[in-house]
């Protein structure tokens, strides 16, 4: 398994991952520079992703839109902030009102820091998610962009073993 | 576990165990919708969709207020996840997409890297 490590901040609302991939940094950049491999990547199965708009520098954004299982489109972005390639960037993942990929002021934006270091030829990748508020995060995840289980369902398990 | 837990556990379960609750209470975690605006959503009537809103009401996972003549209905955001449990959602999500980029890496790792090939 690539995670190393996973740190939760519940003060910070920041949730740091750590993986290390069996592929050279400029193997792992190249992601994140060809649409079609980072779509593959980004969405989980059950809402795949489609990127329609890459601009991987600075200032630049990024368009794209997730399809929901019953086949809706939710329009989302990137704001890059910053660029260092091939080792990292920054951006602010957000909703958009519609296709026209206009930022939606209501829904809530998080900070997407990616870093990439060399170890041996491999390399060490960092995510690193930040929330302002609970309820931003709530919000994302009420979009049904999860993978697995609910917290919900969890949490009444963890109900059930109290 | 006490006879509270037990009681609210009931709750849960009977308010999840239906798939129009479950999407209710999705939408209403997401932000508040009228009522009417709910029932719009759904094939069936007005009073229905109510029902269903005060079943979730009452099992405490999700809340309403008045506007005039509108019912606001919104999810209990603490009743229903807590931030570790969220941040855990979260971990999940990304976890998934290193998994991804760690099989596209193994797929181009025997012949498929048409960039460098031949070149070795």
């Amino acid at each position: 398994m690539p995670v190393t490590d996973v740190a939760h901040d519940l003060d910070a609302l920041t949730l740091t991952i750590t993986a290390d991939f069996a592929a050279p940094v400029d193997r792992v950049w190249r992601v994140y520079e060809d649409p079609r491999q980072l779509e593959r990547v980004w969405g989980p199965p059950t809402y795949p992703a489609t990127f329609v708009d890459h601009d991987l520098t600075p200032g630049g954004r990024m368009n794209y839109y997730l399809t929901s299982p019953e086949g809706e489109h939710h329009y989302a972005y990137w704001d890059i902030t910053h660029v260092q390639a091939p080792t990292g960037f920054g951006f602010r993942d957000g909703f958009a009102l519609d296709d026209t990929f206009t930022p939606n002021p209501a829904m809530p934006q998080s900070t997407q820091e990616i870093a990439l270091t060399e170890a041996d030829g491999a390399t060490r990748a960092t995510f690193v998610s930040t929330y302002a508020s609970a309820e931003d995060l709530q919000t994302v995840l009420a979009m049904g962009v999860v993978e697995g289980a609910s917290s919900a369902i969890n949490q009444i398990d963890d109900l059930l073993a109290a | 576990m006490n006879e509270m837990d037990e009681d609210r556990a009931d709750a849960w379960f009977h308010a999840l165990s239906d798939r129009t609750r479950r999407d209710i209470l999705r939408r209403v975690l997401a932000g508040e919708h009228s009522v009417s605006t709910l029932a719009k959503s759904y094939d069936m009537s007005f009073a229905a969709v109510q029902k269903h809103v005060a079943v979730l009401e009452r099992a405490g996972l999700l809340t309403k207020r008045r506007q005039g003549r509108e019912a606001l209905a919104s999810g209990d955001v603490e009743a229903v996840r807590s931030v570790g449990a969220m941040l855990t959602d979260l971990e999940a999500l990304w976890r998934g997409r290193i998994d991804r980029m760690d099989e596209l890496f193994a797929e181009d790792a025997p012949t498929t890297d048409t960039t460098t090939h031949g070149t070795d």
